[in-house]
């Protein structure tokens, strides 16, 4: 089919771009030029495609060719692959390592095939500065259908029945939060979509935004006319720059085409939206915090008893606040209905999940799966399990709050309930696969450390006790820990759970427990037998 | 401070209203534009804000970003995320703080480099990784690292 208008996507997100992906591009452009290609193929740039360790990404289109690790000498041939009578370039297909095959289409390569990509349907697929490839790509379809046909309580009700919950380490249903916040009294309200991303090692809503920021600015309207309220902030890190960019554009063309602004779409509804660059600051992803941050004063959050920022939030006034996640979710539970979304997932966590799945894994990116999917399946199927023959030890989710589980947990399904229940939390959507030479003290120093540094300092158990812990376990790190050092660990972490003030506090401790609770001979190891099984702690090699 | 810092500070207060809810982003801004929070630049915008150097200096001090003096042409900074924890960042630390003679905080008395660490840059995949001004070099080796470093040394901004 040489006549076949072909189109080539170039993934311009943060990761294939440090992997030279801008170059490529443009030697990609004055190749096809120079060979003058017209009608057979032309160029889109995209955002995040997922698979970044194998970046540069190439995509052609309809066939869903898949070039990965693509270098600029590599251009010429992928340009004769797209005259007539061109062969597809092999060896810079993705190369399965089980069939030991190259694989043509990227549907058909396990990183991909066992996803369900929901949230990110249009990541790697539009170009993320052009609203007109969201339009056909059947964006802006549900606002005009829920400011026309559906009253707010409808809106609310879909999203409740939908089962979509957020974010944060409760996991709340998002219809509940919306209806709490629509009932609060008050003309004025807001709507802040969290993109705070501080969690290390999770970059899913830095993700989103790079590649289809319409589909959060399209939640987000949505969210403001069922609870009411006219003015929007997009709180993002001021580290992804790209998103920031890429976000600031797309709420330019979204004015200009009247899904912005005054009286949206002739419906009566007025509703803007504003990005708010966060300067760093962890405990900011409380939301009376980033409410303070975003009122520009230090983002600590506000002790209790307090109202709810549903009740009272931006500068007093009720204010929604959900996840990046969390709003691109919605457009697709407006078209599809709940039921749809609903039939996704497990009783009781709905839809998908996104991971960043990173470590000591073979393939790394970001991957969206259904709700209760195995661990196996994610570590395994998906991630290729790990590479140079090592064995699997734990997988980290949850980031800082959450906590690591065991290979003996393999096979429990990946949702809400069952990762709270082993220690850990689904949160903000870091998977970070671990191998044998990974010491789990180490690892529960490594984010003691990150809380310790993070603790706003406000309260005394959250000051102090991340201290305390981070200076045991660095004690045991260094061969200077003593007997009893692992109950203290236990008994400390536990206070800290119990009496910190916000979030950050009662999760601080999720990463020494989980790894005394599931790894505690390691912690022995160190300090009775005076040995690191890992080898990774210095002071005992 | 410099006149040119001046009218920079100056220039930016002009795009905003003066509402203290702007604090942050404007310093995000004049620390954009000249790499760091001078004092003169603060007392700008307190005058600008109508309120205190103090409270100014109580938000900067908040978060990690903001910096309060000069920082080198090459501001080095190292992912210290779990990804890249695991896979080596100490020793990629380790290996740029002997390459650059600096510690993490510190800036060369030339102004040549910043080392700074960071909670995530999110580029996990390609752990570890660093950012030197905007530019992410993702998976490093302490080999890696001696490579990039020398390829800063040939006296090319890459800002």
């Amino acid at each position: 089919m040489p006549d076949k208008q072909r189109t080539v996507l170039v993934c311009q997100g943060t990761g294939c771009i440090s992997g030279g992906a801008e170059r490529l591009y443009s030697a990609l452009e004055a190749e096809m030029a120079r060979l003058n290609l017209g009608e057979l193929a032309w160029m889109k740039y995209t955002g995040c495609h997922g698979f970044c360790q194998r970046g540069p990404l190439v995509v052609i289109e309809p066939d869903g060719i898949f070039y990965s690790k693509v270098k600029l000498d590599d251009v010429p041939d992928i340009v004769q692959s797209l005259l007539p009578g061109g062969r597809t370039v092999e060896r810079l297909l993705y190369h399965d390592s089980v069939i030991d095959r190259p694989i043509f289409h990227y549907r058909d390569i396990p990183f991909y095939y066992k996803q369900q990509r929901l949230v990110l349907r249009n990541c790697g697929n539009i170009n993320p500065e052009d609203i007109g490839d969201y339009l056909a790509a059947g964006g802006y379809q549900a606002l005009p259908g829920a400011l026309a046909g559906m009253t707010p309580e409808r809106i609310i009700d879909e999203v409740e029945r939908s089962g979509l919950r957020g974010l944060g380490g409760a996991g709340f249903p998002t219809g509940r939060k919306w209806d709490a916040c629509r009932r609060a009294p008050g003309d004025e309200k807001y709507v802040i979509c969290n993109g705070d991303e501080g969690d290390p090692g999770a970059f899913q809503d830095r993700s989103v935004l790079e590649g289809d920021p319409h589909s959060v600015l399209e939640g987000m309207i949505i969210a403001g006319y069922a609870v009411g309220a006219n003015r929007g902030f997009v709180y993002v890190r001021a580290e992804y720059p790209l998103a920031i960019r890429r976000l600031g554009v797309a709420i330019t063309q979204a004015r200009e085409r009247g899904y912005l602004g005054r009286n949206i779409l002739g419906s009566g509804f007025d509703f803007d939206v504003e990005i708010f660059q966060g300067a760093g600051a962890f405990v900011c992803g409380e939301s009376t915090a980033m409410v303070l941050s975003i009122e520009g004063r230090r983002g600590m959050p506000k002790p209790l008893p307090r109202p709810r920022t549903t009740e009272a939030g931006l500068w007093g006034k009720p204010t929604l606040l959900n996840n990046i996640k969390t709003f691109a979710n919605i457009p697709l539970i407006i078209n599809r209905g709940a039921g749809w979304f609903a039939s996704r997932g497990t009783e009781n966590s709905k839809g998908t999940a996104i991971f960043s799945l990173t470590g000591k894994v073979v393939n790394s990116g970001l991957i969206e799966v259904p709700m209760g999917i195995r661990l196996r399946e994610i570590v395994y199927d998906i991630g290729g399990g790990i590479p140079d023959g090592r064995a699997f030890k734990a997988v980290q989710t949850g980031g800082p709050s959450g906590g690591c589980l065991p290979v003996e947990l393999v096979n429990m399904p990946v949702d809400f309930d069952s990762l709270t229940a082993a220690g850990s939390m689904m949160g903000s959507g870091g998977m970070v696969v671990m191998d044998q030479d990974t010491c789990m003290v180490d690892v529960a120093r490594y984010f003691l450390d990150f809380t310790r540094r993070e603790s706003c300092g406000q309260c005394m158990p959250c000051r102090v006790g991340t201290k305390q812990m981070f200076d045991i376990l660095d004690s045991i790190t260094k061969r200077e820990g003593k007997p009893g050092d692992i109950e203290l660990l236990e008994e400390l972490g536990t206070a800290v759970a119990r009496t910190s003030l916000c979030g950050l506090g009662q999760t601080a401790a999720n990463p020494v427990l989980s790894t005394i609770r599931y790894f505690r001979e390691e912690y022995e190891a160190h300090i009775y037998d005076d040995y690191c099984p890992a080898g990774v702690c210095q002071a005992y090699l | 401070m410099e006149e040119l810092q001046e009218e920079r500070v100056r220039q930016i207060l002009s795009s905003y209203e003066s509402e203290p809810g702007r604090l942050v982003p404007i310093l995000l801004d004049v620390q954009t534009s000249i790499g760091y929070l001078p004092e003169e630049g603060v007392q700008m915008v307190a005058r600008f804000l109508n309120i205190g150097v103090g409270q100014i200096y109580s938000v900067a001090s908040f978060y990690s970003r903001f910096q309060l003096t000069p920082v080198g042409r090459h501001r080095v900074t190292v992912c210290r995320g779990t990804a890249c924890h695991i896979r080596g960042a100490p020793q990629i630390l380790g290996e740029i703080e002997k390459g650059v003679g600096l510690k993490e905080g510190e800036t060369s008395s030339d102004l040549e480099y910043t080392l700074e660490t960071v909670a995530c840059i999110g580029c996990c995949a390609l752990a570890p990784c660093i950012k030197i001004n905007a530019d992410v070099h993702g998976e490093l080796t302490p080999r890696r690292v001696k490579e990039v470093l020398l390829s800063l040394g040939g006296g090319e901004t890459d800002a």
